[in-house]
């Protein structure tokens, strides 16, 4: 089971989370004017690299806050989580 | 010690207690244990500890549990066991025993009581820090206690430390991410033969630590020859073992060896009083340090030495029990064969990579101990002792795992003795290609049985290395699953058993349902009454009377269970706009409204009726399973996209209860409930919400219909909810209400066509796909999926649509998920294009037929087109229809 850093409430079992896929991908603002292939790859096209990834996660059994952390897809070892709309830290990698 | 008797095969046998079964029954001389699984042949005792592949027996005695190792089981008073021939059964009782778990938070975690996890434990308690040691024997000092030697008392006396925890016969089951690991322990089986009700049989651990430590020690492993699976043919270790702890079954022994252990062995064998006829050693050349020690010794008590060669065959008397061995030199013509009722094999030794491999460590191969080995230390887990290779001072193993064997000698050469699978087995996989242990594996089954292949797994890399003449390293790696041994389920549960298995949820009416009778059914974690059958009635009859009171009369449903979200701020109606597909802004105060969600792939996601109880106040429902994903998905818009919106969301599923009164007769029987409210269509109109006093308690009603039919839904604070409840069976007595539960809703919706999200709706459906257009707003600028609504994919042609089934035979009910093929095809043999499925499928009291909603490629362009439904035993033919089976006009909805 994942260990996961809530930026709000510290360190958490993972049975208290849900997944929200990766993050910084924003929703378009001009979503009518986007062509097919566009739009597809907003909704359908993920990076999912093998490596550090910064994800979305929220905390549904805790403070309900929805966040972002860094996380290897290798090991699962988890870098620094943070607020959204806040500065991103560095990759660990 | 004391003397305890047990039985065995029905037979009694005295032993000391705490001593291993396995050992007991060698000192009375049972060396023959069981019959191998397959091939019917006489196995005994080979290993010394969990590693054991043959000796398994299921004990009756105590809690009961099946396929246990004999070596593993503490003897005690008035145990009983059965030799199992490769297959378990559980006792027919059930176990009262209690179960339990635990969790702790540590800085370290030591897995494995010998003197190197004695040693870390040392090492991190000087620290300062806490720490647990688990160990999966009952007594700590790893192979010490094995070879009888004393354990050095500076290290046994770190387990009395104040930061440190120490759990003997405690397995660790699973090493998981972030130093996340499962444990059991094992507390009463070794007390005596009872259940326990007051302490718990096992205690499951979650573990978190700062630091785990692998100190989990070695197995000796086996050597694949001719016959080397017959009772007299054991591990040295183990033999040494047990004929040091008073076995006196064996009178001459022969060592074969690839390594030092061999030479231990034989002379702790030598010194119990065994005559050891031949110590045979594969290696022809040794170390000069070897040939100081390990050989001398040897040389020194008189025992004869063969060296560069091995066992090949073995043979029999005529009890199936080992009489003699057959010893080659590879290299040479040597071929001899010695009497002897004791073969001790020493193959090398198999660390325990397992929990490394669990998180992703991958074992290399070491040539210098013939081994696969973990060395590895980060912050999350460090590895010591044999598992990291440290095997002692003059082990130099060769790299061998068995001689070359003639096709009928391959017949008899096991590799996974409890699954018999033999050379032959695994040559016939190598010979159709496969290289990989994964693949050999699945087509020979070794490593498949209760052992998991803790001693075949590294035998069979060595094989397949030795026969395609590559290291065991570059055939692939070592990968186990948890769990380490099998572990009853009982012991996961804990005590989550029964009616603590999952919660359950209930509404406040809940003890009505129940005293009325009502069967419930089960709606994600809640409890919902299902139908509320009469004395005698049947469920068919029961839902067709229910029906047919709401269309007739007067019914009531707990809609309690609906997921309810408060949504507070002024900018609720924009983010409405936004999470529908239907506008909600311009809701005028005190009215309610039915709207769709999607996802941004345009797909419908939940559904539901939100009302505008103020301005800037709204009430979401959602459907019953929903609730708690609808609201992660509107806390995701607003915190993650737009957080300048000002909008606060609340769960209050639990804080409101929702009693609906369902029918043409609803209008009188609210009147009565609330004699204030004016209850005229003129004055309280379809989706319109008033605030009354409804039987002395206030209240808002609203005049929402699931069914259709006139309908008012009451919502009042929980705790009234059984008041309400209780009020509209008394008010409505005369008006002979019925109340109904998710069955008659279910139907009464279909009769309606109204979808239900999760049943009509897979995921892959769009508003569109539900002849719901409708509901989607050509007003709104952007709402989330609208644009996901004209890719080619979604707008395209030919996907499936909602529509409705008459099949021609009114009388039969077609099961739901049937598939649907065009009636041209009812005659044409499979295979046939299927255009569609059913997903909602009911006999209706309103139609006095059965109907049913699919979902149709091109659906909604077919309808009076004749379709065919291929059953097993027969096709039944019908004709594809609007979704609306009852009142298209919406007549009914005012009464």
């Amino acid at each position: 089971m994942l260990h996961i850093p809530c930026p709000y409430c510290g360190p958490r079992d993972e049975t208290e989370f849900h997944y929200g896929s990766e993050a910084h991908v924003a929703y378009p603002e001009n979503s009518a004017n986007l062509t097919d292939e566009e739009w597809a790859k907003f909704v359908f096209i993920r990076s999912n690299p093998k490596g550090w990834m910064a994800e979305r996660w929220v905390h549904s059994a805790g403070c309900r806050r929805w966040f972002n952390v860094w996380r290897n897809t290798i090991n699962h070892e988890f870098g620094p989580s943070y607020k959204p709309f806040t500065q991103q830290p560095k990759s660990p990698a | 010690m004391s003397t305890v008797n047990f039985t065995f095969d029905g037979k009694q046998y005295a032993g000391e207690k705490g001593e291993s079964l396995a050992s007991a029954l060698l000192r009375n001389g049972v060396l023959h244990f069981t019959d191998s699984s397959y091939k019917d042949r006489p196995r005994g005792v080979m290993g010394l500890w969990v590693e054991e592949t043959n000796a398994l027996v299921n004990v009756d005695s105590g809690a009961g549990e099946p396929l246990k190792p004999a070596t593993t089981i503490e003897l005690v008073e008035g145990l009983v066991v059965r030799s199992a021939q490769g297959v378990g059964d559980l006792p027919d009782t059930r176990d009262n025993s209690r179960y339990d778990k635990a969790n702790r938070h540590v800085d370290v975690l030591v897995v494995g009581a010998g003197t190197a996890g004695l040693a870390a434990a040392k090492k991190f308690s000087d620290q300062g820090k806490s720490v647990i040691v688990m160990d999966d024997k009952p007594t700590a000092g790893g192979h010490l206690v094995y070879l009888g030697q004393p354990v050095p008392a500076e290290l046994l006396a770190v387990l009395d430390r104040e930061n440190v925890t120490y759990l003997p016969r405690t397995t660790v089951q699973g090493l998981y991410d972030q130093g996340y690991s499962v444990a059991t322990e094992r507390r009463t089986d070794h007390l005596d033969a009872n259940v326990h009700t007051e302490m718990s049989r096992i205690r499951t651990w979650h573990i978190r630590a700062e630091h785990t430590v692998l100190a989990t020690g070695a197995f000796q492993r086996h050597l694949v020859f001719a016959n080397n699976d017959r009772p007299g043919i054991m591990l040295s270790h183990a033999a040494a073992t047990y004929v040091s702890n008073g076995v006196s079954l064996f009178k001459s022994a022969v060592v074969v060896t690839v390594d030092n252990q061999g030479y231990r062995d034989a002379i702790r064998l030598h010194n119990a009083g065994v005559q050891v006829s031949a110590v045979v050693d594969i290696r022809k050349k040794v170390s000069k340090s070897s040939k100081k020690s390990s050989r001398k010794a040897i040389e020194k008590l008189g025992i004869r030495l063969i060296k560069g060669a091995t066992v090949i065959d073995t043979q029999a008397n005529l009890d199936g029990l080992l009489s003699s061995v057959t010893i080659v030199d590879p290299k040479s013509d040597l071929r001899e064969t010695i009497k002897t009722d004791l073969l001790a094999v020493s193959g090398g030794w198999t660390p325990v990579v397992h929990l490394a491999t669990f998180i992703g460590i991958k074992p290399t191969w070491s040539e210098k101990r013939a081994a696969f080995i973990v060395k590895h230390n980060d912050s999350l887990t460090s590895t010591t002792g044999m598992l990291a290779g440290d095997f002692g001072e003059d082990d130099e193993a060769e790299t061998f795992f068995g001689p070359k064997l003639s096709s009928e000698q391959a017949l008899v050469a096991f590799v996974d003795f409890q699954r018999d699978a033999t050379y032959r087995d695994f040559k016939r996989a190598i010979d159709a290609g496969m290289r990989s242990i994964e693949h050999v594996k699945r087509y020979t089954a070794i490593g498949t049985a209760h052992d998991q292949g803790k001693t075949s797994g590294t035998v069979t890399m060595g094989l397949i290395g030795q026969a395609i003449g590559k290291a065991p390293d570059e055939i692939g790696s070592l990968t186990f699953r948890p769990p380490y041994i099998s572990i009853p389920f009982a012991a996961l549960a804990g005590r989550d058993r029964g009616l603590l298995s999952d919660p359950e949820r209930t509404t406040p009416i809940h003890a009505w349902h129940v005293a009325s009778g009502a069967p419930m059914e089960d709606v994600g974690q809640w409890k919902r009454p299902w139908y509320f059958p009469k004395a005698g009635e049947t469920m068919h009859a029961a839902v067709l009377r229910e029906c047919a009171a709401v269309r007739e009369g007067v019914g009531v449903m707990d809609a309690s269970t609906l997921g309810k979200i408060d949504i507070q701020g002024k900018d609720s109606g924009e983010f409405l706009d936004l999470i529908y597909t239907n506008m909600f802004s311009t809701l005028k105060v005190g009215m309610s409204r039915y709207g769709l969600m999607c996802g941004i792939d345009g797909m419908v996601f939940d559904d539901g009726v939100t009302t505008r109880i103020s301005e800037n106040h709204w009430l979401m429902t959602t459907t019953t399973g929903g609730a708690a994903k609808v609201l992660d998905w509107l806390e995701e818009w607003l915190q993650t996209e737009w957080p300048h919106l000002e909008v606060y969301c609340t769960s209050v599923t639990e804080q409101i209860s929702t009693v609906a009164i369902v029918g043409p007769k609803s209008r009188e029987l609210m009147k009565r409930l609330a004699p204030s409210l004016d209850v005229s269509n003129e004055s309280f109109a379809f989706m319109e919400n008033k605030h009354a006093e409804v039987a002395g308690v206030p209240a808002r009603i609203a005049r929402i219909s699931f069914s259709g039919e006139l309908a008012y839904e009451i919502n009042v604070p929980a705790i009234y909810g059984l008041h309400i409840w209780e009020s509209v069976m008394s008010q409505g007595a005369d008006l002979n209400i019925t109340p109904y539960g998710t069955e008659t809703m279910h139907v009464l919706r279909a009769e309606k066509g109204f979808v239900i999200v999760g049943q009509e709706t897979d995921g892959t459906q769009t508003p569109d796909d539900l002849d719901m257009n409708w509901i989607v707003s050509k007003k709104k600028d952007d709402f989330i999926g609208k644009r996901s609504f004209s890719r080619a994919d979604t707008a395209r042609d030919g996907r499936h649509q909602l529509v409705g089934i008459l099949a021609d035979d009114g009388s039969y009910v077609i099961p739901e998920g049937a598939y649907i093929v065009a009636g041209s095809d009812a005659a044409t043999p499979p295979p046939v294009k299927h255009i569609g499925y059913i997903t909602s499928s009911y006999e209706s009291a309103a139609l006095g037929r059965s109907f049913a909603l699919a979902l149709v490629a091109n659906g909604l362009a077919r309808k009076g087109e004749k379709i065919a439904i291929p059953m097993a035993d027969r096709v039944v033919t019908g004709v594809i229809t609007d979704s609306v089976f009852v009142d298209k006009e919406n007549t009914r909805r005012d009464g």
